[in-house]
Parts: C-alpha cells; structure tokens; sequence
C-alpha cells in the first residue's frame, strides 16, 4: 500500500515526498494547550469520517488545563490515522505535522515520518517563544528540517486579517487560528466545511460574532490552500473512501459507546440505572454522558468521594436497580473495600475502571493498563470477582452490555477495564440496534416460604447466583451485610466450615462464569503455530497490525485478544498449548503474562511499554521477530 | 409496591423483632435504645417491608440484624453513602441509619457531612458513648480531653466532635439530641425524626457498660436530673430544675445564660424557637456543667430534601422528551454505507 511518504519528491529536500494518492496520511495538530488543537482535531475527525474513510485518533494532553503558553510541558497533540483501507491504530508515524508554535514542534518532530510535511505557523516563532521552547536558532530558518517538507506561513497574520472586520481583541482574535488551521486541512485533503460550520452555528449559539468570526477563519483557511496551490508546493490528497459493511455509522469515543452500551444493558434487563461517580482523570467523561441521559430512567450521583460513589451504587443495587461506578486507577483503589462487600452481599455491580499510567496519581492524561492485578487480585480475603476489557472505542458498547449481563447473570461486580486512550480516541462505528441483543434476564424473588425466614443466600444450582430480593417485597424482611453468613439461613456465622464453605462457594460461582462466556477465537492466523501473540484492551489495534505484517512475511503468527481476563475462557489453555512460544505486549511491566502463567503453566514472554504512549505497530513487529530470531 | 395500599393490620413492637440473639455486653445501653425503637415503630405507623435499617462497624451497627425489617450491615462509616444509593432508587422506603460515634464521626465523617448538606430524607440514629467499643476501648472523635484508653496510655490531647454542633455546621435541618436511658421521651423525639422529610439528626447518649462506663452519669442520672437536664418544647419557655432555672439569649453578649427564675419571673427566659438556627446554635454549643444539657428537638426547619429535587428537576428536563434509544445511538455525526458503496469489508 502506497503511503504518504513514500512516493518520491521532485521538491529540494531531496527526501521521498507526499503522494497524492496515499490510500491512507496520519496527521497529527501539535499547538498550545489552550490552541484549541483537540477540537480542530475533533472537527477534523468528524469530516474524514463523513468523507467515508475509515480512522483511528489518539488526543494527548497535558494534566495542565491552560499549561503556561509556549512551553514544552503545555503541548497539546490530536492525531488522526484515516485511509481507504481498514485502519486498526491512530498511526506509527505522522506523515503531516501542523505545529503551531516551536514548543509544538520541538515535541513533536522526532516522531513525524523523515520525507513529511510540517505546517508551521511561522508568526508563532518568534525570539521569546523560540526561547521557551529551547531553540537557539529559528528551525524554520537554519536548515535544521531539510528532512521534511517545510511549509512555514504566518498563520497568526492571516487569522488576524480574515477575522478583522468583526473588530475582535487581538486575543480573541487570534483564538481563531485553529479554525483557520482546520480550513487548511481540510481543503489539503479535500473535506467539506458545511459539517464544520454546522458545528460552529450550534457552538456559538446567539453569540454571532465569534460564529461569524471563525466561520471567517476557516473560510480563509481553505480559501489559503487553493491560492497557494497554485504557486507553491501545497498540493491536495486524495483519500479514497474505504470499502466497509453497509450500514448506519457514526464516529464515537470509547466514554460515549460505554454510557450508551451501560443504558442498553440497563434496557435490555428491564432495570432503572443508578450511577454513583466522582470527578476523575480520564473517567469524568462517562459521569458527564450518563448525566445528560436522565429520561432513559438513569440516575447519576455525584458523591463526596470514590468511596461513596461505589457505596452508593451498591446501595441501588441492593434497592433493586443495576448499579454502576466508574473511576480510574486511585479512585478503584479507594473503593477497593466497597468491592468486597458487594462480593460479599453477592449484588450487581458494574465497577468501570479507565486505566490511566500510576501508580500513586502517575500519569493522569496518559495511558496504560498496569490495572490488571489490582482488577483481578487486589482485594482483602479471597474476593473473586470477574474483570472484562474493551479493545476499542466501539467495542466499550458491547463489552458494558457484557457487564451488565455477568452482573446480573450472576450476582456479583463486574470489573470493565478501559483506558485513557480508549475513553479519549474516537473511531467510525457501525451502530447496532438494541434489539440485535439478546435481553438479560432478571428475576426478583417474591415467593413467601411456608414456614420460617427466607434464606436470601438461597442459590440457583446451576449459576451458583443467590436470590435478589427488593427491599419493599412483603414478607422477606432479611439481613444482610459483610461479616461472613451461614449458607443455609443467611444468619451471622463465623463457623469454620462454613466459612470454608462460602468462600468455596463464591470462587465456584465466579469460576464458573466461564461456562457461559464464549470460547475464545484466534483473531488473526491459525489456531496453531510457532507464535501467539496475546493481548488485551486497547493494544488490539497495533497487534492486529504487526501481526498482519508478520504475517505477510510469511511468520508462523497469530493474534489472540482477551476480552474476558476473569475468569478466562475455559479453551485458552489448550489454544496456547497450540503455539510453540507466546508473546503478551503490554502497557504494563507484565501482568496478563503473570496471570497466563499462572493458570496455565505457560511459558509466556512479557513484552512491556508504559511510558503513557499507546504501542506502535513496528515496536510490536520488532519484538514478534525479535521472539522467533532464536 | 402495590401490596402497600391494601388494608395491613396494625402491628406490635414485637413484629419488629428478629429471631436473631441479641450480642450486646449485659447492660450496655444499645438495649434500652433497641426496645424504644421496637416500641415506637407500631406507632409510627411504618411497616416492616418498607423498612430498611443501615448500618456501618461497630457495636451500634449490629443493630439492624435485631429488627425485623430489611437490613444492610456494610462497611465502616459508609452507610450514610449506602442508604443515599437505596433512598434514591426507591424513595419508598423508609430509611433508618444506625451508627456510632466513632463510625459516623470518624472514619464516616466525610459521608456524614455530605448525608446532612444534601438533606437526604432518612433518619440518622448515632449512638454516642464516646469510645470505641468493638476493638476494645481506644479514645473516639468524641472522647472528652485526657480520656486514658489503649491507645492514649496518658490521656489523649485531642478536643473532641460535638456530634449536634456538627451536624448543624454541616447543614442539618433536623437536629434532637436524647439519653438511651430516656424511655419516655425518646418515641417522641422519634416520631419528630420520622415525620420530619429531610435528614433526622438523632444523636444518643449511649452508656458503654465496659470501656467508658458512667461517662454521661453527671447528667444523666435521674435523681439529679432535673438540674442537669432541660427537655426542649417548640414555643415553650426554656426552663429547668422544675421551673426554678430558665435559659436566655443575652441581647448584649450574644451569649445563652442561665438565669434564675425562682421568683415566677420568666419575662428574661427565651421561648424556645425550633426553627432559629441562633437559637440552635446556642443549644448545641452549651457545655455541662456550666450549663444543662440541651435534650429534644434541637433544631428543626425543613427545606427540600434530596431525592425530591432531583425528581422535581428530571420531571422538568425530561417532560416530553422520548427515551428511544436506537435514536440515541445514532446521535452525532453520522452516514450511511448503502450496499452499493460497499466494497469488500
């Protein structure tokens, strides 16, 4: 497939230049945390893929929200991958960087593509923030990036003439620039300003200068790119629309495909939705979707603290509703206990965790999954509770339906773990319908017995699930709570065996979870081979990729995603047994490598990245070879 | 829910009382507050199956497995958080919170506040005794200065939560105070609680019988009581020692007094206001034995509890809005592939 550098140039770089006919670019917006780079990249996100490309995004930020201007630290990137073929990542390498001042550029250089285009906004590089971002020299001016295709233009200025007539401050002014940034793009790469203005119009509402303005910007922008065609060596792509199933599509994040796929499993068990949260980095987003959704009979609860928000969840949960809490790393932490009592209490819960780099408050921006033991082992007594994973942004839908059914199947908190990137990164999705999914059946028991109390530990012998009875049901007054209960009247009992018995209990039900999961399938390649490559959450797309390339080679190699990690499926251990070596990348220093071993004896390697940045495909190519080398 | 509105019988304070035996030290003090809650309940008129006991660690937390109500014994200090989850899923029930001085104040304390400030509709049952009883004696948030225990050998430094002082700082809008001994008057003051729509702040003197043992005997015992005790009454004069002794705002001070009124003269005695939050704070500020020991309705002046507004307000937002959520999943930016665009997926 022909990429975007790799096509020779006939400019004086002397480096293989941009093809017009790339079948997919990765573009990354590099400016100012308050340059507004994460809505152009948004907008631009939303017009490649009303364009019909296919597209993978990764926006990463820094914690700051108005980081000092001009600094390296305050650097703000959005990347897009998109393409006439499946697109799987955000991309290795940007073939476009728009930097839109030297610390943007400074950050970002070493990782765009030798031969790639960089749009500066050359108003931007002046002395001081030259200074800031620690240039000596002007890097537009000293030669320094003869490597690539330099177009510098003082994009500054020209925001400032297109928006003159509406007599803006020179600040707000100049906050127009993204929008004249965007217009750029989107004329370099052939995409409608209808969808962008739209945008803007409902953005700007009443206030319609700004509109006005930045509709000014954007139109300039654009109008900049078809005059410098013309003259200079600004030239357009075209990309292909890719070929995909047929269907209703729209684009979406991993935290809107999670509140919407938590709603549906609420809808499809018939059950009122109550979510307990507290504001935390990067999963604030899932409180914020969900507390627009009210007349889909939810409830949100901002409460005092993690610990509250899952206590209050647990409390719904017991009231009769599905509850659902979501944190990352250090608030899961906090609820840590709360989470024992629900597995104690044996009641529903989805407990939704949006991994973030840690430990301690580590990196909050960025991403890992270094969350997988804590998820699987990290509570007091033996606490089995199933852990499920979502791979992608679109995937969070059915994976939040899947723990709403192992909740309420089985009477017991589901981990879901999710991470940064995932919450954050936008990819196209076919939409489902509701009623594609079978419902999830729940029954609360109203049955009086016909002499003494009811024993709300009573089981269902095949799932090993106690009864759920709602507080309000006559005749069923019982008592329940965290200090250990007899297995054949619910009362209080510390006796040795039964305790023996009821922790047994709980580890058979939770185990057996993996009878009702479904068997697990080989992504990519034969169910045998020299290599399995394993993975988990949102490194399935730079997997799929590198083990796709592998295999083009002609390597031996298979790709195997878990989206159950507890229990796991009950074929993986024979699948594994299939392949000669096994490999697990992670964004962790080796955890599902552990949990492998552990369970299977299996000789799995660890291949480990947790430096806040998803993996690149090469990294995952590289070490796949590096395995099978000797 | 539907079986609420058939006729029920009435029922008896021993329908309230489970099989479970009761494990409290002999002649602890949760005992007598136990039997005053199972006596008031007929009289409440609450049922059993709509009523749901809540509790956190602790000795008073073990209350819940003696009612013959619902009951959740969670985890320690959580149950304000707890009982927010079951009130708003199902406002129907009636919501008791039991816990302690050490549960509610200390390691619970975050919950307490925020239970208070957003005026939650359940009543808040704290038994104080100022220690901790269930790990064996070590000095509690409300333990008075110099309390010797395990764990301050010399005596301990802290100054302590004053549980009304506390609640009213936080918010509270249902303040009463009583002593577990107070038989007579406690199905009052739980009454007030239960009827009142908001957070019912019942705060309890309780007698540990084997770590803090006669720490409220000052007061509350009976032969003195008269004069170490003053039971308030909405509109009523404050008074005390059988009408001898009354209390004042000073005008000039700001400041409550204890003010003789032996000779008949109650024209300096203030009427006790409920709905005052001055007056309240006085009450609740008052230390013994400068001053009797304030016991009754404190404070009450309800304003719009919790799960109420949030109701009223997703009544406004989601009237006429229809919940399709096929329709939702395809909000946003969207388009259609139709077969004949599509290629090989």
């Amino acid at each position: 497939m022909a990429t975007l550098a790799q096509a020779p140039a006939g400019d004086a770089s002397g480096q293989p230049g941009l093809d017009p006919h790339a079948d997919h670019v990765v573009v990354r917006f590099a400016g100012d945390s308050g340059d507004g780079m994460q809505l152009t990249g948004g907008q631009f996100t939303i017009s490649t893929a009303l364009a019909g490309n296919d597209l993978a995004t990764f926006p990463d930020f820094p914690a700051e929200i108005r980081a000092p201007q001009g600094t390296l630290f305050g650097v703000s990137a959005f990347q897009i991958h998109f393409g006439s073929s499946r697109i799987d990542t955000a991309g290795d390498q940007p073939d476009v960087l728009v930097a839109m001042n030297p610390a943007a550029l400074k950050v970002n250089l070493k990782d765009l593509r030798v031969g790639g285009m960089i749009i500066a906004d050359s108003g931007e590089f002046g002395e001081r923030n030259l200074k800031k971002a620690g240039y000596e020299t002007n890097p537009l001016e000293d030669g320094s990036l003869a490597k690539y295709q330099l177009l510098a233009f003082d994009i500054s200025r020209q925001t400032l003439e297109a928006v003159k007539e509406f007599g803006l401050g020179n600040k707000d002014a100049l906050r127009c620039k993204n929008m004249w940034t965007l217009g750029l793009a989107l004329w370099m790469f052939g995409r409608p300003r209808k969808p962008v203005i739209d945008w803007l119009t409902r953005k700007f509402g009443p206030n319609a200068l700004l509109r006005d303005a930045n509709i000014a910007a954007l139109n300039a922008g654009h109008a900049y790119g078809e005059t410098a065609e013309l003259s200079g060596p600004l030239k357009q792509f075209r990309v292909a629309p890719a070929a995909v199933e047929p269907g209703f599509y729209r684009t979406v994040t991993g935290a809107e495909a999670l509140s919407l796929g938590l709603v549906a499993g609420a809808k499809l068990a018939g059950l009122p939705l109550f979510f307990g949260g507290y504001p935390i980095t990067p999963a604030s987003s899932l409180l914020h979707a969900l507390a627009r959704l009210k007349e889909y009979d939810v409830t949100t609860f901002q409460a005092e603290d993690e610990i509250a928000a899952i206590c209050a969840a647990i409390g719904a949960s017991y009231a009769g509703s599905l509850g659902v809490t979501s944190s990352s790393g250090p608030g899961i932490a906090l609820k840590t206990e709360a989470m024992g009592l629900a597995v104690m209490t044996e009641l529903p819960l989805v407990i939704v965790n949006s991994q973030r780099g840690g430990p301690s408050t580590g990196l909050p921006t960025k991403t890992e999954q270094s969350d997988l033991y804590q998820a699987v082992y990290g509570r007091n007594g033996d606490t089995p509770m199933p852990v499920i994973a979502a791979r992608s942004p679109s995937d969070c839908f059915e994976v939040a339906i899947e723990a709403c059914r192992l909740a309420l199947m089985f009477m017991t908190p589901v981990m879901l773990l999710t991470d940064g990137y995932i919450a954050n990164a936008a990819e196209p999705w076919r939409v489902p319908k509701v009623e594609d999914f079978p419902p999830i059946p729940v029954r609360f028991h109203t049955e009086v017995p016909a002499e003494g109390h009811i024993n709300p530990y009573a089981r269902d012998p095949e799932t090993l699930r106690r009864i759920w009875i709602r507080p309000g049901t006559p005749g069923l007054t019982h008592r329940i709570g965290g200090i250990e209960k007899s297995y054949a009247t619910g009362n209080i009992d510390y006796s040795p065996e039964n305790h023996q018995k009821m922790t047994d209990t709980r580890k058979a039900k939770v185990d057996g979870i993996a009878r009702y999961i479904p068997a697990q399938r080989v992504e990519l390649g034969e169910e045998t081979g020299d290599l399995a490559v394993v993975g988990w959450g949102s490194t399935f797309g730079p997997i799929r990729q590198a083990v796709a390339r592998c295999r083009a080679r002609g390597i031996r190699v298979s790709h195997i995603h878990l989206r159950h990690l507890w229990p796991l499926p009950a074929n993986l251990g024979a699948l594994l047994a299939g392949f000669r070596r096994v490999l697990v990348p992670e964004m962790n220093t080796g955890q599902l490598k552990t949990l492998l071993r552990d369970q299977y004896l299996v000789d799995a390697r660890p291949f480990s990245k947790v430096s806040g940045q998803p993996f690149r495909i090469a990294e995952i190519e590289a070490a796949i070879e590096g395995m099978l080398a000797h | 829910m539907n079986e609420m509105t058939k006729p029920v019988p009435a029922t008896r304070p021993e329908d309230w009382a489970s099989d479970q035996e009761v494990r409290w030290c002999p002649g602890c003090g949760d005992y007598a507050i136990l039997k005053a809650v199972q006596r008031t309940m007929p009289e409440l008129g609450a049922r059993p199956e709509t009523t749901v006991f809540i509790s956190g660690i602790g000795c008073s937390s073990r209350f819940p497995y003696y009612m013959e109500t619902y009951g959740f014994h969670t985890i320690h200090g959580r149950a304000p958080a707890i009982a927010t989850g079951v009130k708003l899923a199902n406002p129907e029930l009636d919501v008791w919170i039991v816990t302690g001085d050490g549960d509610g104040l200390s390691i619970g304390g975050n919950h307490m506040l925020h239970l208070l400030r957003r005026n939650l509709d359940c009543q808040v049952l704290l038994f104080n005794n100022e220690i901790y009883g269930l790990t064996k004696g070590q000095y509690s948030p409300t333990s008075r200065v110099g309390t010797r225990s395990p764990s301050t050998p010399w005596g301990s430094v802290e100054r302590p939560v004053f549980p009304c002082e506390f609640a009213l700082g936080a918010g509270a809008r249902f303040i009463a105070r009583v002593i577990d001994t107070a038989q007579k008057q406690m199905p009052d003051v739980l009454k007030r609680a239960y009827r009142h729509k908001g957070t019912s702040f019942v705060e309890i003197y309780q007698n540990c019988v084997v770590y803090n043992d006669g720490v409220f005997e000052d007061f509350t015992d009976k032969r003195n009581a008269a004069n170490t005790q003053i039971w308030l009454e909405h509109g009523k004069p404050m008074l005390f020692a059988n009408g001898t002794k009354g209390l004042a705002v000073n005008r000039e001070t700001l400041r409550m007094e204890v003010v003789d009124t032996s000779d008949g003269d109650l024209s300096r005695v203030t009427v006790h206001d409920e709905t005052n939050k001055a007056i309240a704070k006085m009450l609740v500020s008052m230390r013994f034995p400068e001053f009797p020991v304030a016991l009754g309705v404190i404070f009450c002046d309800p304003r719009p509890n919790f799960g109420e507004a949030l109701e009223r307000q997703k009544t406004e937002h989601t009237q006429g809005l229809v919940a399709d959520l096929d329709a939702l999943l395809r909000k946003g930016p969207s388009w259609e592939v139709r077969p004949q665009d599509a290629g090989p997926a």
